[in-house]
């Protein structure tokens, strides 16, 4: 091609002209090439939404908008949108924000932050055409903006009060969102989040958004093929390749060929002579100039796998006949539960209810695809710039490929763009650190969002079947349950995310007799392991399920056989553990009952027959549900923190805990403040880096609230008693007579500013900077009672569904939920998390369902794995129960996965409410749903 | 490997014509790209040499009465026919359709040419069109004519036009008379691939409390669409009642074979989507007939 042909066009009023590259997209343009990186690559398939910009006044998805057809355009990114905008304040000095921007920044429709580019942009367009659009305009205009943070219910909020402040020019309307109880000065009050700016400006850096000069692009060949043994790996077509620069396999790694979280098991890369167990086994890796030639080289190596017969369902896994899939066979634990005696038990039962359930493996669909740019230094450290959920296990990790010493690994970790805990694992860290060493140069590995389906590992798939025994007035007296698991090829957190399923298989019930099994077994299935919820979602959708047919069978009111139930301070769970305090279930559940009964005149269990709509039926249903906060079972928890008084005046907390979207630097943030008796301006939080920052551990098991945000208010304390030691000996007064505020130290009737004390530590040869290392309180194993857990939060749900007799198809229309947190610190990140997990609930019984069929992703793109979009956003009612944990950080507790685990089977209860059907499988089937009312009419 | 090498933003027929017959390699019209580009990206279409963009041909983009035919250029986006009062009146079926194309950015790209061109046997706007009974207006090197929606299709995916030599212009559908009215309906499926489980289209003209005439398109009733003639022939001439109905709900099953897939339906639901389609889109339909002006 000689002549070039020239793209010309007008981004953010700026005039460009650009050559035009065979195959580019114009989100490759934007970003790439002008380096407007605020527009994001989710999907890359025109699925989600994140890529949206505005082309001619129309939003369009950037990702598959050939960039030749912008051709004498206009396009405006999130980039442009501040030009000359502003929202005015109440003080009336303008923030130089969009409404629109300064609106999501206070409702905190803000998590993760990876898809706001897109949704502020799509909203940015309704309103150029709609200024005041209804709520199902929103909805219908952003129904493919996905949001899997599932901040739904803020973003519409924040349109509503952008498009009133576009009309009137008053200040945006505050949200309706209630601070805790117990408000202090900083911790239980509204606070927007620290990055919030950055990312509503399309400013806040990814990954994906770092270059450096000289960086190479890798690529990884997959095995694609579930099981098998590697023959022949041939590379030399693809090193021939013009702008390759590396093509590694499995011979090229100098140390530790596998890794792993707990056991390390997972290869590298699969050597010839090797096992393949998933379709997602990397074989070889390359690094080239481009995406592009990485891509080609791919196609040019060589891998000959003789197949082996497929493990795909973990119960024949454990036949004698399957395949072995790692050495010690395929079974990766047996976990067992027990308490009491069951056959007691069901002998003194009235009555006996047994059933079955299924729930499929579920993709966490972060929006933001993993990447990792690996870079040696000149020193011959190796820097991973990367968003994970545990950078310190990353560092291990890297070191043990290398043999280096762990601290020769710098992990500097990135915003990330949702995890949910499928960013605890290693992707493409290792490969990107083997590329750099043997380049030496900078090396970008970015999935996209097929390889990330395949790899990463997802929740674990479960079949649970559920025996219950109970007295006719309804009191449990006796549950067995046997799960199994299928954890796919690689244990990741397994065993720990199924023995977490196991514990709580029989619900938040004070029961005297329990047995509990489960096998967590290996298949050839992709790899599966922490997800939010953490193997609690799966054994609560079945022991709900049966709870409400219990309470069918007994006669009584399904909130009721729960309340009669329900753990209460005093409890013994069924691991043997006393419940001393903190236990807020029965609260939960009778706010939400109240709530339902308003809301519902009364009867909110009996079928409602819409008048104007005969065929469509509602009914409300309900669940309760409760989750360990903490890694617990005798593992050692701890977090470590560092809070440095700064030589501007200004602090700053250092821990390497991850920021996910939940909200966590707010949580340090306030806490912080309050101890130190600052504004939560003055308290800068930097997270996630193995050279700066104290080892925070993972973050997961809604665990660093309560830990790392101990820590932090530890090191707070530490630092503010250093401070006033040093004041007051230099002013000769007692410390108790020093107080701090606002940037200032009060000494004595004095006030000095917090620089000029930062200043006069280090002149005496100190630095103004406190550490701590938290230890959670101590927990037993499993099988030796006690304290088996520090803190449980709870919850109570109630969801009122739509079902359409006609079609069998489900809607949920309003959702009730208790959430007993411990202590609201964070009550803006808190409705984030509450909201967006009863939506995630609502994807788990509806939507989502990753799909295998021996082996081999069905749902290998996001326009398979439909995660629910706004349009399935029901009215929220959360209400905030605040049952303070002694040991908790003013006594909170977790709450990232609570949100979530009863949401599934109060859907299904609602359904069987609504239409007398079942449902022992999720997602909802529609059809099954319609043929099993056929099958109900025909009989009757 | 690479999606295309070389983008052509045609301006006039003559010029997409020479650049799709003249290119070096392989080459395709392409509208909006919504779904060809995909296909090519994920390997169930082949790379293409030289794609020619249609949609700024003045020609393509014409949506306007002539005479009595609506012509709906194939490069107009299908938001904007979505949103045509024009359409809306004379073609209500086939605003409903185009409203519930991809999603509202995919709209703003997505054209009806390419739609129809993709041949697959429930695209929402060409089973609308099937129900219009709509002719279809191609240019190719050999000259211009005018095609039946019907003869457009070989297979599920595959159209008969030949991509190097021709594309579509627009589309002719009768303008409304009174009495006329069509409506569009589909379910999905919450879960999985993001296509129909079933869609309808029906046109039809009432006189008093009879079916004077009536045209129903099903999708996907086939590997390529077809009018569901049976049961339009028992409607046909008919007074609507239940009893009337009744039999069209018979003469689908004892006309059409659906199919069972996988992961979207088995062929029971789809035929009992089928009855609930079909009376929801006649009852609309039968509804509008009445009106003058188009009620949504």
């Amino acid at each position: 091609m000689s002549t070039e042909r020239m793209i010309n066009l007008i981004v953010n009023g700026e005039t460009y002209s650009i050559a035009e590259k065979p195959g580019e997209m114009l989100s490759d343009l934007l970003r790439y090439r002008l380096g407007l990186t605020g527009t994001k690559i989710a999907c890359n398939e025109a699925e989600c939404g994140a890529c949206t910009v505005i082309l001619n006044d129309e939003p369009v998805l950037s990702c598959s908008y050939p960039a030749a057809k912008a051709d004498g355009c206009t396009i405006t990114t999130i980039e442009g949108l501040e030009e000359g905008a502003f929202t005015p304040t109440a003080q009336g000095d303008p923030v130089p924000l969009h409404p629109l921007q300064e609106a999501f920044i206070q409702y905190g429709a803000v998590q993760c932050g990876f898809c706001i580019p897109g949704q502020i942009m799509t909203a940015f367009a309704l309103l150029q055409h709609n200024p005041s659009p209804t709520d199902e305009e929103i909805k219908y205009a952003l129904k493919d903006t996905l949001c899997r943070c599932a901040g739904y219910p803020t973003i519409i909020g924040a349109i509503n009060a952008a498009a009133k402040t576009m009309h009137t020019g008053r200040p945006i309307d505050p949200p309706e969102i209630p601070q805790s109880a117990n408000p202090h000065q900083s911790v239980g009050t509204l606070h927007p989040r620290q990055d919030a700016v950055a990312k509503v400006t399309g400013k806040a850096i990814y990954t994906d958004d770092i270059f450096f000069k000289d960086m190479l692009h890798a690529r990884v060949k997959r095995a694609m093929i579930p099981s098998g043994i590697v023959r022949r790996i041939d590379i030399n077509k693809a090193r021939e390749l013009a702008g390759v620069h590396a093509v590694l396999t499995a011979d090229d790694i100098p140390g530790e060929h596998n890794h792993g979280l707990v056991i390390y098991d997972w290869p590298t890369m699969i050597g010839v002579g090797e096992q393949v167990r998933t379709v997602g086994d990397a074989i070889a890796i390359v690094a080239a100039d481009t995406r592009e030639i990485a891509t080609l080289a791919l196609d040019l190596i060589e891998v000959d796998i003789e197949p082996l017969p497929v493990v795909s369902d973990p119960v024949l896994a454990l036949k004698p006949e399957a395949t072995q899939i790692h050495a010690n066979g395929n079974l990766l634990k047996h976990i067992k539960v027990r308490k009491g005696d069951v056959e007691q038990g069901f002998a003194e039962s009235d009555l006996i209810l047994e059933k079955t359930y299924h729930t499929p493996f579920h993709d966490h669909a972060f929006m933001e695809p993993e990447c990792s740019i690996a870079r040696l230094t000149p020193e011959g450290r190796m820097e991973i710039y990367v968003g994970s959920q545990i950078p310190y296990s990353d560092r291990n990790q890297v070191a043990r490929t290398f043999g280096w010493p762990e601290d020769r690994v710098h992990i500097i970790g990135q915003l990330i763009g949702g995890g949910f805990g499928g960013k605890e694992d290693i992707a493409g860290q290792i490969h990107a650190a083997l590329l750099s060493e043997a380049t030496r140069r900078p090396v970008k590995l970015l999935f996209d969002r097929h390889e990330s389906l395949l790899v990463h590992p997802k929740r674990h798939a479960t079949q649970i079947r559920v025996k219950m025994g109970a007295k006719n007035d309804g009191h449990l007296v006796a549950v067995e349950t046997e799960l199994f698991g299928d954890t796919g090829a690689y244990a990741s957190l397994g065993e720990k995310v199924l023995t977490r399923a196991t514990t709580h298989s029989s619900g938040p019930y004070e029961i005297p007799h329990v047995k509990a099994d489960c096998y967590a077994t290996y298949t050839n299935n992709p790899p599966a392991g922490a997800f939010r919820g953490f193997g609690v979602m799966q054994s609560a959708f079945a022991i709900e399920s049966l709870m409400d047919e219990l309470a069918e069978k007994t006669g009584m009111d399904p909130v009721e056989l729960r309340r009669l139930n329900a753990l209460r301070v005093g409890s013994i769970t069924n691991t043997g553990q006393l419940l001393r305090e903190s236990v807020g279930l029965t609260e939960c559940i009778e706010k939400v009952d109240a709530e339902i009964r308003k809301l519902s005149g009364g009867d909110p269990f009996s079928p409602q027959v819409m008048e104007d709509q005969p065929h469509k039926v509602r009914a409300w249903g309900f669940a309760v549900g409760y989750k360990n906060t903490g890694l617990g079972g005798g593992a050692p928890d701890k977090a470590g923190a560092e809070v440095e008084l700064r030589r501007d005046g200004t602090f700053q907390v250092r821990t390497s805990s991850a920021e996910l979207g939940q909200g966590l630097p707010t949580v340090l943030r306030l806490i912080a403040a309050e101890e130190l008796g600052q504004a939560p301006e003055r308290i800068d939080v930097l997270l996630s880096d193995t050279d700066l920052t104290p080892d925070g551990g993972p973050t997961t098991a809604s665990r660093q609230t309560f830990v790392t945000g101990n820590a932090v208010r530890h090191a707070s304390r530490a630092l503010r008693q250093m401070l006033s030691t040093e004041l007051a000996e230099h002013y000769d007064v007692p410390p108790d007579q020093i107080r701090f505020i606002e940037g200032l130290a009060q000494v004595n009737g004095h006030t000095l500013g917090l620089a000029s004390v930062a200043e006069q530590i280090y002149a005496n040869g100190r630095e103004p900077l406190a550490n701590f290392t938290y230890w959670a309180p101590s927990t037993k194993p499993l099988g030796q009672g006690g304290d088996m857990h520090f803190a449980f939060s709870f919850a109570a749900q109630a969801a009122e569904v739509e079902v359409d007799t006609r079609t069998g198809e489900v809607m949920v229309l309003h959702m009730v939920i208790a959430n007993d947190v411990g202590y609201a610190i964070n009550p803006l990140g808190l409705r984030g998390q509450i909201e967006g997990g009863a939506i995630m609930g609502i994807g788990h019984a509806l939507t989502e369902n990753f799909m295998v069929d021996q082996g081999r992703v069905i749902t290998d793109r996001l326009a398979r794995y439909r995660m629910p979009p706004i349009t399935f956003t029901p009215k929220i009612t959360s209400i905030v129960v605040e049952h303070p944990v002694s040991s908790g950080p003013f006594g909170a507790k977790g709450v990232g996965e609570i949100v979530l685990i009863p949401t599934i089977p109060a859907i299904t209860n609602a359904i069987y409410n609504a239409v007398g059907v079942r449902v022992d499988h999720i997602p909802v089937d529609q059809e099954m749903i319609l043929m099993e009312m056929k099958k109900k009419t025909t009989v009757t | 490997m690479t999606t295309w090498q070389k983008y052509i933003l045609a301006h006039s027929i003559d010029e997409a014509l020479h650049f799709l017959s003249n290119a070096q390699g392989s080459a395709c019209p392409i509208g909006g790209g919504t779904d060809l580009l995909l296909e090519i990206q994920q390997g169930h279409h082949d790379p293409v040499h030289t794609l020619v963009d249609v949609t700024r041909i003045p020609e393509l983009q014409a949506l306007e009465l002539r005479g009595d035919v609506l012509f709906i250029g194939a490069g107009v986006p299908v938001h904007l026919i979505t949103e045509s009062l024009l359409v809306r009146f004379h073609a209500l079926a086939v605003s409903e359709a185009c409203g519930l194309i991809g999603g509202p950015q995919v709209r703003n790209t997505a054209t009806l040419g390419g739609n129809v061109a993709h041949a697959l046997p429930a695209a929402d706007g060409m089973i609308s069109l099937f129900a219009f009974d709509a002719m279809v207006e191609i240019i190719s090197i050999n000259g211009p004519r005018m095609s039946p929606i019907g003869s457009l299709f070989k297979g599920p995916g595959k159209s008969t036009l030949i991509p190097n030599q021709e594309f579509i212009i627009g589309f002719h559908l009768p303008t409304r008379k009174p009495g006329q009215a069509s409506s569009f309906s589909r379910v999905m499926r919450p879960q999985g691939v993001a296509l129909p489980i079933l869609n309808m289209a029906v046109w039809l003209e009432r006189m008093d409390q009879q079916i004077k005439n009536i045209q129903i398109a099903i999708g996907p009733s086939g590997p390529v669409p077809v009018r569901a003639t049976a049961v339009e022939e028992l409607l046909r001439g008919k007074v609507l009642n239940s009893n009337q109905l009744t039999q069209a709900k018979q003469a689908i099953h004892d006309s059409i074979r659906f199919r069972t897939s996988a992961m979207r339906a088995t062929a029971d639901y789809r035929h009992h989507l089928s009855e609930v389609l079909l009376e929801e889109v006649i009852g609309k339909a039968w509804q509008r007939a009445t009106e003058l002006e188009v009620v949504v």
